[in-house]
């Protein structure tokens, strides 16, 4: 079982209707996993149907019993994160700005301050219209998206693949350089980069691959709009061949993209022949490279 | 006065209407205008100003002092994010991991982990005529960003007489960062675009908003592209859409250079003339 994780420095560039793709070309062959929580918008063109639901527990957050606070102010001296409050008699917890370290709770005189676990999101298994599994989770608004959550999802998909004897993960990787595209990038055989040949998408094309080359994984890109800016687009394929990046393709600017997510469905359904081959050819491409050593 | 600019996904043209509003607002009135998408800042690259300003940014993680130590366990016990193991013969740290609660470090009965810097990222101050142009970007590698968030917006403070408009291209999601970088905002332009994922997305964000009881409203972009859903949703939400930016290849290939838009695309301009309106109250 082989894992393929698709990124993007920076949002807007295609990443998620790409993954929809390849996991559409795949069918039954993946398992396909969202690890963009914090905007999990794959199912959106997968018809997903929700068959197995959880909460996701992670982290934990103070709350003061007001019964029993003698008010000596201790826990708002000592809180790092300020998110203890007082009117002068009463104390409460911010819950914003709580970081749940449980300082306060250990140190507290008269054991007033309990932690409680939070939940964090929602974690789902669907079976597809594309016949195939997706894992895929849903943050909760204003959770910390620490990685945990996207580590849970990876975990599942690569478990129900062992399981099924399924031939790849496709994962629709978390965008930034942070936490959460840490956790998508670990143990991964392939890396897919979407970028667009923008200054900001040459920009985060290479500061996401400096994070990349530190997992030694086999990597490829995808330039997307490339006639938006040819010049760019040049330089994006001279800094891709210094450093032995394989060249996927190159796709044109378009609405079809715009065009197949308002109607639910990925690229390859949209009826834009040459798009369809463009972006089969590359995923013939991955399949080939990913299995020679 | 702070006015976060955010969306729930990224891609929308949040930064090009960061970096645009900046510069329009700019023509009347002093502007502060801060990148807080640390892990991808890219405001800098279309307001191209001159450096007056820059300073490495720490975060404290406790250093172990190895003639202290007794080896007692307490700081294990005592840290909520499992950044310190106790092997007996060595206590190991784990930066990446470690939160700056000072738990540990107060708590340890001799003294033996004193808090100490390590450097996190670096922040920059540009200025532009009337922009003052923040930034702060995370090493590569380095995995938190609200306490970078936390500190330049802190910076932010220092350097503001409170009359300027200050505006904050918020990190793109709905999690920890975007509510760092909104909170202390007095109003919220969330960004989104006619699709299913623009409205999706927004949807997160609304809630986030409604949840921190922000006063907020929304600006469409790509006006003209996908379904008239997100303008459904919004009149039934009863947001206000404060502008509708319509979808442009002549913009997009503008942003793709690294320009500015509004001095070559009236549409924007007028769009631009709406948010004005709106921040200032009209
Ligand atoms: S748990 Fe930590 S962050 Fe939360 S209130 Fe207590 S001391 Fe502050
Ligand atoms: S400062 Fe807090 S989070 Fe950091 S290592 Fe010590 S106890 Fe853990």
């Amino acid at each position: 079982m082989k894992e393929i994780v698709v990124i993007s420095g920076k949002g807007g560039t295609g990443k998620t209707s790409l993954s929809a793709s390849f996991a559409f070309l795949s069918g039954s062959e993946a398992i396909i996993a969202d690890c963009d929580v914090d905007a999990a918008d794959m199912h959106l063109l997968m018809s997903p149907d929700f068959a197995h639901n959880e909460d996701f527990y992670s982290g934990q957050m103070a709350s003061i019993d007001n019964e029993v606070c003698t008010s000596c102010g201790l826990c708002l001296e000592k809180c790092r994160f300020d998110a203890i409050e007082t009117d002068g008699e009463r104390y409460q917890v911010k819950e914003l700005d709580c970081e749940g370290c449980g300082y306060c709770e250990r140190i507290c005189p008269v054991g007033a301050i309990s932690m409680k676990e939070q939940k964090a999101g929602q974690f789902y298994i669907s079976g597809t219209r594309m016949k195939n599994t997706l894992v895929h989770a849903r943050l909760r608004a204003g959770a910390e998206n620490s990685g945990k959550l996207v580590a849970k999802v990876k975990k599942e998909a690569k478990r129900l693949a062992e399981q099924e004897n399924k031939k790849y993960v496709i994962a629709d990787g978390s965008p930034g350089i942070g936490c959460p595209v840490i956790s998508s990038l670990s143990g991964a055989d392939y890396v897919v980069i979407v970028t667009e040949p923008t200054v900001s998408g040459l920009h985060d094309l290479k500061r996401v691959y400096e994070l990349v080359k530190k997992f030694d994984i086999k990597t490829s890109c995808i330039i997307n709009k490339h006639d938006l800016n040819p010049e760019i687009t040049n330089r994006i394929m001279d800094f891709i061949d210094s450093e032995s990046v394989v060249h996927l393709c190159n796709i044109p600017y378009s609405n079809t993209f715009t065009d197949a997510i308002t109607r639910g469905i990925t690229v390859l359904e949209n009826g834009d022949t040459e798009m369809i081959k463009v972006i089969k050819n590359a995923w013939e491409t991955i399949k080939k490279s990913i299995n020679d050593k | 006065m702070k006015i976060a600019i955010a969306s729930g996904k990224g891609g929308t043209g949040k930064t090009t209407l960061a970096t645009n509003l900046a510069s329009y607002l700019s023509e009347e009135k002093q502007i502060i205008l801060a990148d807080l998408d640390v892990e991808e800042p890219n405001s800098g690259l279309f307001i191209r100003a001159e450096k007056i300003f820059q300073e490495d940014r720490y975060k404290m993680i406790p250093g172990w002092v190895e003639n202290d130590c007794t080896y007692c366990g307490i700081c294990q016990e005592v840290c909520n994010f499992n950044a310190i193991i106790n092997l007996g013969t060595h206590i190991l740290v784990y930066p990446e991991l470690c939160h700056s609660c000072y738990a540990c470090s107060e708590l340890c009965p001799t003294a033996a982990l004193p808090m100490q810097k390590q450097k996190m990222g670096v922040l920059k101050h540009y200025k532009k005529g009337n922009i003052d142009f923040v930034e702060s970007r995370l090493d590569i590698g380095q995995e938190q960003a609200v306490p970078r968030i936390a500190q330049t917006l802190d910076y932010i403070n220092s350097i503001s007489d409170n009359k300027e408009i200050i505006l904050l291209d918020s990190p793109p999601g709905t999690s920890c960062p975007v509510i760092e970088a909104t909170k202390d905002a007095d109003k919220v332009i969330l960004v989104t675009e006619p699709t299913p994922f623009g409205l999706h997305d927004l949807g997160l964000a609304v809630e986030t908003m409604q949840k921190m009881n922000k006063d907020f409203t929304v600006v469409l972009n790509r006006f003209g592209v996908g379904n008239a859903d997100v303008e459904d949703y919004c009149k039934k939400n009863n947001i206000r859409i404060i502008a509708m930016i319509p979808d442009s290849r002549q913009v997009a290939e503008l942003y793709s250079r690294g320009e500015l838009v509004y001095d070559k695309v009236d549409s924007f301009k007028q769009s631009l003339d709406s948010i004005k309106h709106y921040i200032l109250g009209k």
